[in-house]
């Protein structure tokens, strides 16, 4: 038997499975843009087949963060900014995993900005997804690295001085091979991109725009929502970084106009994701690190001895 | 002075060689049967500025770099010079000489290398000579050097040199020259080494002095390793395929030693964008299953007390070094300290509980990451081996047969799925990763992927099962759980019984030490033995959780103890009387803050100011607090 088992099982998984029956109901306000990324990612999990047990879900801190408490497989509720490193190891330790990290744009854009930056950079094989409420949610409603410019809030009563940040334009440039934008109220869209986004081999950077009917007053401030792959309008190639970029900068700007385009922006086939670029120069071993310590098996020798060259 | 015992000071310029020319000579030494030990200055720069190593050899057991040395080989700051021959930048470029002229001991021996340096431009030298009787020998190394084709070879010739004036046998040497290098510049590097020996015993009469190498031998092989390798190798051994780190002096000793093992023994190495990061990463893959590893100094575990906190709450394993530097902020980053110690034990929010060892030797390095892997992996809390700068670089001779070199799988209180399917599960049938009632405190764990071990680790208070949860009824079984395991440890460790006396066991002073200062305090008290006072020392290796017992036993032994640190404000002794809850008048301080260690004869000349009760100030860089109640 495997030290792993819950790990490659072939088998038909139903979405509820994802669904822990005896917590409490999700502490999420009514509306909350949150409902719709916890349903979309069940069911792009059952529809990949993956075992509950072979997912480690990484969260961060925020209303965001709760995800994991409504989503049953193994998870990690982290600290603010910082589950994107916490995955990343595991991934690296457990290259058979799905690894998944999930956070506000507080968390990931603001705290975590470093994080995000070098993850991205980095390429490595998981699923990022930001939920972009452009507010702090859980510490009630400060403005946030994507609030617009001039949004008023206890700790920017004048307005916010500041732009904000342009997610995806900067999961492009960090280095991500896969950028998509998606939004709650757009549930179909949200549960293919994330099934894309976990079968991409590489690090995919979703920005997943969740309403928050509590603190951005405007619940429905996402709607009504335009799929760029959907519409005539909007002919470009996701594979071509410029292309991408163009687009990525026409969306950017028109959200904060009132215009919300969602869809893939980049897909980047064919480049070594971290994993495989670590094993290629040698610096990783091929079987996941992990299954060593139960592998009675396994070979720990090393070629050389360490003590020789002080002798 | 005595001729048992040889202390070789090379000095020069950063980044002139000077590192690797002494660790050679200090192998060849080790070679011939001698038990060896190296100190290491260096200012916090890459190129030029004085620097020197130095190695104590003798037939005894060394622990220290000894008070003073009695050979000097001086080549002079290459790196003041400028391009342009002839020009100089001020004095930098003698600093090989008249920086070290102090601390050379009477009847010493210099060489100083002709062609770089001019005597004339350092003060009173020739009276200075005559007045200590010293030993002078102006050799024109780089002259000797360029003859043979490279300037760089000077600091072989110097070698050379000191192997005619102590009379040691050149074999040695040569043998270590030809593991490390071939053809050419091995040929010319041997003929720079035999040029310098002979000329040397041609134009000079070496029996003039009683410097000379002292004869040794060795029942078995030996190694030459530093703290740091004594980390990294304890860490290797217990199994440790993951390390994760940012660069900072000097904890990047052991960051690099890892890193360049890690591919061969089928680990990872990640250098990553903060110690944030690096911390979290270490988290990550002890989460996943992989003994993680991560560390830093001072400014990078600042950094690190976020994951820290992290891995307590979710009792995720971890081993996090730290490497002490002085401080505050950014510090004197080659220099040593010991004042991170109250930063180690209680940086991070809440009551929060970590294992914290502090090795004093490069044998303890290795025997207590060793350690800490197993307490880690077994209690599922942080532990943290804090050691200083001096330790990190200092290199001893040590059996080779010490290290077993054995890998130890074993993820300590970690479960199979087997054992996962047997255990303690809720009436829901979820798997209880964090259950209340084991008496030791410790909950097994399950790892991502395994079948019937699923679990939620939050930093959040939580239930059994993980879910975040604030009942009060919870949170106290939680937090009673999570600290009745440093009892547990605490236990484990007294059966070990690490934290031995030295000396007088009658004696009624002691001395008390913790880290790198330890085997310096213990030649004080042998000196201070052999010269008629009574003392003994103790020295503590574990600060948290503190061994209580043997600490008490230990004062409660004695009328007087000082505390020797290297801290400004005796953050050791105010642990000890924390821990203790006693001994205000019983503890007084020496304490040493300059960026240097302490010397054998700064111990004795405060104790002995203390045990005649005298009011004297010490007469060297240190300072001497009474205990709370004088
Ligand atoms: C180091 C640290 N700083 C601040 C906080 C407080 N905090 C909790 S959540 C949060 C912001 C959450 O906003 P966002 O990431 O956008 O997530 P949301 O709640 O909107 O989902 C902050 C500042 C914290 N927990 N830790
Ligand atoms: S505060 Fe906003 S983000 Fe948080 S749960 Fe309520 S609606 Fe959602």
């Amino acid at each position: 038997m495997s030290a792993f088992s819950a790990i490659g099982n072939d088998r038909e998984v139903d979405q509820n499975e994802f669904t822990p029956g005896i917590e409490p109901q999700p502490t999420w306000c009514p509306g909350c843009g949150d409902f719709g990324v916890l349903k979309a990612l069940k069911g792009a999990m059952a529809e990949l087949g993956k075992d509950p047990e072979e997912v480690l879900l990484c969260t961060g801190i925020g209303c965001s963060g709760k995800l994991n408490s409504y989503f049953d497989s193994y998870g990690f509720h982290t600290i603010h900014g910082r589950s994107l490193p916490v995955a990343r190891a595991a991934k690296l330790a457990n290259s058979d995993l799905e690894v998944v990290a999930a956070g506000g744009d507080g968390d990931g854009y603001g705290i975590g900005g470093n994080h995000f930056m070098h993850t991205a950079r980095e390429n490595h094989d998981m699923t990022y997804i930001v939920f972009n409420n452009e507010v702090f949610g859980l510490t009630k409603g400060q403005t946030s690295p994507t609030s617009p410019q001039g949004h008023k809030s206890k700790t920017q009563p004048e307005g916010n001085a500041k732009a904000p940040i342009r997610p995806l334009s900067l999961g492009l440039t960090s280095g991500a091979s896969y950028v998509a934008r998606t939004a709650a109220v757009n549930p179909n869209q949200a549960k293919e991109i994330l099934v894309e986004a976990m079968e991409h081999d590489g690090f995919s950077h979703v920005d997943f725009l969740t309403q928050c009917p509590t603190w951005n007053k405007d619940a429905k401030q996402y709607v009504p929502y335009v799929d760029i792959q959907d519409s005539d309008d909007y002919d470009f190639d996701v594979s071509d970084r410029r292309e991408a970029q163009e687009m990525m900068h026409e969306t950017e700007d028109a959200l904060y106009e009132g215009t919300v385009l969602t869809g893939r922006y980049y897909v980047e086939e064919g480049r070594r994701s971290y994993q495989q670029e670590k094993r290629h120069r040698g610096s990783m071993p091929e079987q996941p690190l992990a299954e060593r310590y139960f592998d009675d098996d396994a070979e720990w020798e090393r070629s050389f001895d360490y003590i020789d060259r002080h002798k | 002075m005595t001729n048992d015992e040889l202390i070789w000071r090379i000095a020069g310029g950063s980044g002139d060689g000077i590192d690797s020319t002494s660790q050679n000579f200090a192998k060849a030494l080790m070679r011939s049967g001698l038990n060896v030990f190296t100190h290491r200055h260096y200012p916090s720069r890459i190129r030029g500025g004085h620097t020197y190593v130095e190695i104590r050899a003798s037939d005894e057991n060394v622990r220290s770099r000894g008070d003073g040395y009695n050979f000097l080989l001086s080549l002079g700051d290459s790196f003041a010079r400028n391009p342009k021959e002839g020009a100089y930048y001020g004095e930098e470029e003698i600093k090989p000489l008249s920086e070290n002229l102090d601390e050379l001991r009477e009847g010493g021996v210099i060489v100083y290398d002709s062609g770089l340096l001019d005597t004339d431009d350092i003060e009173n030298f020739d009276e200075r000579v005559e007045e200590n009787n010293w030993h002078v020998y102006d050799l024109d190394l780089r002259g000797l050097a360029k003859e043979h084709g490279r300037e760089i070879m000077r600091n072989t010739a110097g070698v050379g040199a000191t192997a005619a004036i102590i009379g040691f046998d050149l074999d040695y040497i040569e043998e270590l020259m030809a593991d490390a290098m071939s053809g050419d510049i091995l040929d010319a590097n041997i003929d720079v080494l035999r040029d310098a020996y002979e000329s040397v015993q041609e134009d000079y009469d070496v029996d003039a002095h009683d410097v000379s190498v002292p004869d040794g031998s060795h029942e078995e092989e030996q190694v030459l390793v530093s703290g740091s390798h004594g980390i990294a190798y304890g860490a290797l051994d217990e199994g440790c395929r993951f390390i994760s780190g940012y660069p900072m002096t000097p904890w990047t000793d052991v960051f690099t030693i890892l890193t360049q093992l890690m591919p061969d023994v089928g680990g990872i190495s990640e250098q990553v964008e903060d110690e944030i990061a690096a911390a979290a990463l270490a988290v990550g893959a002890s989460h996943a299953g992989v003994k993680a590893m991560s560390g830093s100094s001072g400014g990078g575990f600042a950094l690190m007390s976020e994951p820290l906190g992290l891995a307590e709450m979710t009792e995720t394993p971890l081993v996090l070094v730290e490497s002490m530097r002085a401080g505050p902020s950014t510090g004197m980053p080659t220099k040593p300290e010991q004042a991170d110690l109250e930063h180690v034990l209680y940086t991070s929010q809440g009551d929060s509980h970590r294992v914290v060892f502090a090795p004093s030797d490069p044998i303890e390095c290795y025997e207590q990451t060793r350690k800490a892997f197993q307490v880690a992996w077994e209690y599922q809390i942080p532990v943290m081996v804090i050691y200083d700068q001096k330790l990190s670089g200092e290199y001893r001779n040590v059996p080779a047969s010490f290290f077993d070199q054995e890998a130890n799988p074993s993820l300590g209180s970690t479960l199979t799925e087997d054992e996962i399917a047997e255990a303690a599960h809720d009436e829901f049938g979820k798997f209880e990763r964090f259950r209340h009632d084991p008496e030791n405190g410790v909950s097994p764990r399950s790892i991502p992927g395994q079948k019937g071990g699923h679990f939620l680790a939050t930093g959040n208070e939580h239930t059994p099962e993980g879910h975040i949860s604030e009942d009060p009824d919870n949170r106290v079984n939680q937090m009673d759980r999570r600290l009745r395991k440093m009892r547990t440890i605490r236990a484990d460790l007294d059966e070990d019984e690490r934290q031995d006396t030295y000396g007088d066991a009658d004696a009624d002073f002691g001395l008390v030490s913790w880290g790198s200062q330890t085997g310096t305090v213990e030649e004080a008290v042998d000196r201070l033995n052999d010269s008629g006072y009574s003392v003994k020392a103790l020295s503590v290796s574990e600060m948290a959780p503190f061994p209580e017992r043997k600490v008490r036993e230990f004062l409660d032994s004695v009328d007087e103890a000082l505390v020797v640190e290297m801290s400004t404000t005796a953050q050791f002794r105010g642990h000890i009387q924390k821990e203790t809850g006693d001994y205000g008048d019983l503890l007084s301080s020496l304490l040493k803050y300059n960026g240097n260690p302490f010397e054998p004869a700064e111990i004795v000349e405060a104790a002995e100011i203390e045990i005649e009760d005298r009011l004297d100030e010490p007469s060297s860089q240190t300072r001497l607090e009474p205990a709370a109640g004088d």
